[in-house]
């Protein structure tokens, strides 16, 4: 318990003394823990990606549970929409005596049309509005003890798994997407690839990335220190992570795993030799779940709120008063 | 039939409690998001913590004394004099650092309180650096380009209101202060020194103060009750409070165990001990229990409060939703042209004054070159007419010499010719001399 101390201020002392004896600092952690699980946690994710790419399947298999209502069989008699579509659904789910509301929102529509000009706007505007939203509860003059918060913590971005490289689409997305929200690309459908033709993909995928100047998250300039740096370059390098999705369960071996049934054997979605499903599941969910709200407040919403409050800066109202100050 | 009974009452439990408008569904597995309080709890401690404490207090109660006794160790300085003129505030900050956790302590003591003959204005420089602070916070807030995760938060989360321990009641200035400072920070009272006071007395100090608190409507803070894991311990503290504290950085030796302790004559006061004062719970309730509510009340009451004020003191309503940003915007561009208006008017102004300044220097300075070319030609005359008096005066001793000489020249010719003339007689003279030297002699010897 001997611990450091330093100080500085208006009257400094020489150098540091040792604390002797428990003071208690440390309780500090508990106490935040419980107040943080008495409130719980939003959590807002967004999947974009062409239909028929498993992206609602993945969701539900990410939290085990129906927060996508469109499964495979559903979607298959609804009409796909002519323009891109936001529907925004909240689930509330509880794990370990933590709550969490989870919103998904979906974007059905997007890639799908004959001509997929511009189907990143809407999305685009739907993450600025949320956004908005919170930048006019901010700047209110009474505010709510909890702001609500609706802004777009993560976009799962689903790749086409065609095996040769990236469609103008993507990275059109990706590209003007990057610098307003958390992107997470990942290879769907990863069952149609053998292990090398992914290896392949993902290395071609990535340099496409690179080469198009796509930040993804984690983004190498928001790692706070070298342990960050370290953690994230690795996961920078498995991605992106190639993923199967499913929500029936099958008996493989005496065990009962998620998985896909077809003729030649059952891909199970959890093992780590068959897909990245369980690596993505722990990057996104059990590691770094905390840092993506962060890096949308701290990053991303200061970023349009500066954008925001500086393009308003020149609309001074022309009044007699104002005249000399506009002169300056 | 288990996992489904389990299924319904998780569901149930959570709709009822978060009631958002939010289906709650059941999940199939382990999903693994539980780990999200310690994910921010771990972002939390790599960031560190701040905690901000504030001590008002008459000089001598023994702040810096607690200070060092809650936090195990020797913090700064040497005892204030009681000659201030004035209250000013006086802040330390240190880093501490326990296990894994970094905490920015920051101790803001009162200098001077209670000192002066004239007490009114005492409690202003408080209120003035309380809300310096939370200006500080409003002001980085509303930047264009912010950092407030990385701020350095300076706002007082605790104020430990330290009370004169006379045994009877409050003081007036004890109850205008804390009057003025309820609704700005978490007010914490405490009985100080109370070793003075006995036990018996020492209950009903307490009871007279608790009155005196409420009638005059002092809203003091009170521990949390809602937690049901902190509820009952907090209440019990919350009817102990004021706590009656003694602190002390000195150490006696109690049965075999060194304690921190104030030793008497007559016995020995432990400060641990929780029959003798209730420093202990003061620590328990500052530190252990509620450090993280205190500061979380800090920002989400008193900030917003003054936040609330101050804006709506800038002119402020929220009755137009859409045009916020706008407003904010607009007045704070106002308010920074206003500001460098003011700002280039000033400079105008030293700049004349710069100016001004420079020419009367010139003049001064032309002026005493003036005098300085006076002066020298004034000396310069001084001198020649010094020269020519010299002069002239060497001219009266050169004539006085050559009439000298001549008259020297004119005696020496005279004296030879007088002494060719009667150079004989000069000789007889000397003859006579000798002769006359030579009878004597004889006539000296034949007398002898």
């Amino acid at each position: 318990d001997i611990c450091l101390i330093r100080s500085s201020g208006t009257h400094s002392s020489t150098g540091g003394s040792t604390l002797l004896g428990y003071i208690g600092i440390d309780t500090i952690i508990e106490q935040m823990r419980k107040k943080t699980m008495k409130t719980g946690f939003d959590f807002n994710i967004m999947v974009v990606g062409h239909s028929g790419l498993g992206k609602s399947t993945l969701v539900n298999t990410l939290f085990k549970s129906q927060v996508s209502r469109r499964s495979a069989g559903w979607a298959r008699d609804e009409k796909i929409p002519k323009t891109v579509e936001i529907k925004s659904v909240s689930h509330v789910i509880e794990e370990g005596g933590v709550k969490m509301k989870l919103t998904l929102v979906d974007t059905p529509g997007f890639g799908d049309q004959i001509n997929n000009d511009n189907c990143w706007e809407p999305i685009s505007k739907f993450i600025n509005e949320q956004y908005e939203k919170f930048l006019k509860e901010e700047v209110n003059i009474t505010r709510k003890k909890r702001i609500p918060d609706t802004r777009v913590h993560c976009c799962l971005y689903f790749i086409s798994p065609t095996g040769h490289s990236l469609r103008q689409l993507d990275i059109e997305f990706m590209k003007r997407l990057s610098h307003s929200v958390n992107i997470i690309p990942i290879i769907a459908k990863a069952d149609t690839m053998t292990t090398e033709e992914r290896q392949e993909f993902k290395q071609r995928v990535r340099k496409e990335l690179e080469m198009s100047g796509i930040e993804f998250y984690p983004q190498k300039e928001f790692d706070d220190d070298m342990e960050d740096k370290s953690d994230n370059d690795k996961i920078r390098e498995a991605m992106p992570f190639a993923v199967v999705g499913s929500d029936k369960e099958y008996q493989v071996n005496g065990k009962r795993v998620l998985g896909r049934k077809t003729a030649w054997g059952v891909v199970e979605v959890e093992n780590p030799n068959h897909c990245e499903f369980a690596q993505l599941r722990d990057f996104l969910i059990r590691s770094h779940l905390q840092d993506l709200k962060e890096v949308t407040h701290n990053i991303h919403y200061e970023t349009y709120r500066a954008k925001r409050l500086n393009e308003n800066g020149g609309l001074h109202p022309i009044s007699s008063s104002d005249t000399q100050e506009s002169n300056l | 039939m288990n996992s489904v009974i389990y299924h319904i009452c998780t569901w149930w439990l959570v709709t009822v409690s978060t009631g958002e408008g939010a289906r709650a569904v059941p999940l199939a597995g382990h999903v693994g998001f539980d780990s999200m309080p310690d994910q921010l709890v771990n972002k939390s401690v790599n960031h560190g913590f701040c905690f901000n404490i504030l001590c008002v207090g008459e000089t001598g109660l023994g702040k810096s004394t607690l200070m060092d006794t809650l936090f195990n160790t020797k913090f700064e300085g040497e005892p204030t004099q009681h000659n201030q003129p004035g209250v000013t505030l006086k802040s330390n900050t240190y880093e501490l650092q326990e296990s894994n956790v970094r905490l920015k302590l920051t101790v803001v003591n009162t200098v001077g309180f209670g000192d002066q003959i004239n007490k009114e204005d005492s409690y202003k420089s408080i209120v003035e650096f309380i809300d310096a602070q939370f200006e500080a916070y409003l002001q980085e807030e509303l930047k264009i380009k912010r950092t407030l995760h990385s701020y350095h938060d300076t706002r007082i989360h605790a104020c430990l209101y330290f009370i004169a321990p006379t045994g009877h009641s409050l003081k007036s200035l004890d109850l205008v202060t804390m009057k003025k400072l309820d609704s700005k920070v978490n007010i914490i009272p405490i009985i100080a020194k109370s070793d003075a006071i006995s036990k018996s007395e020492l209950a009903k100090f307490k009871i007279k103060i608790t009155s005196e608190l409420v009638s005059n409507g002092v809203q003091i803070y009170q521990f949390p009750t809602d937690d049901e894991s902190v509820a009952e311990i907090n209440s019990t503290m919350n009817s102990h409070l004021p706590f009656a504290v003694v602190g002390s950085t000195e150490e006696v030796k109690i049965g075999n165990k060194m304690v921190k302790a104030r030793q008497y004559p007559w016995g020995t006061v432990q400060v641990e001990n929780e029959n003798h004062c209730d420093f202990v719970k003061l620590r328990e309730m500052l530190i252990r229990v509620n450090m993280e509510d205190l500061r979380e009340q800090t920002h989400t009451r008193h900030y917003e409060l003054y936040r609330r004020c101050k804006l709506e003191e800038m002119g402020f309503k929220d009755t137009d939703p859409d045009s916020k940003p706008f407003s904010l915007q607009e007045t704070y561009e106002a308010k920074r042209n206003e500001f460098m208006g003011e700002l280039q008017k000033k400079e105008e102004e030293m700049r004349q004054m710069f100016v001004q300044r420079v020419k009367e220097k010139e003049a001064e300075l032309k002026e005493a070159e003036k005098e300085l070319h006076e002066k020298f030609d004034r000396l310069k005359k001084l001198h020649q007419d010094e020269k020519k008096k010299l002069e002239e005066k060497k001219k009266t001793l050169d004539d006085e010499l050559n009439m000298f000489k001549q008259k020297k020249t004119a005696a020496e010719l005279l004296q030879n010719q007088a002494q060719q003339a009667g150079g004989s007689t000069t000789l007889k003279r000397d003859k006579e001399r000798k002769k006359n030297k030579e009878h004597m002699c004889t006539w000296i010897l034949l007398l002898l």
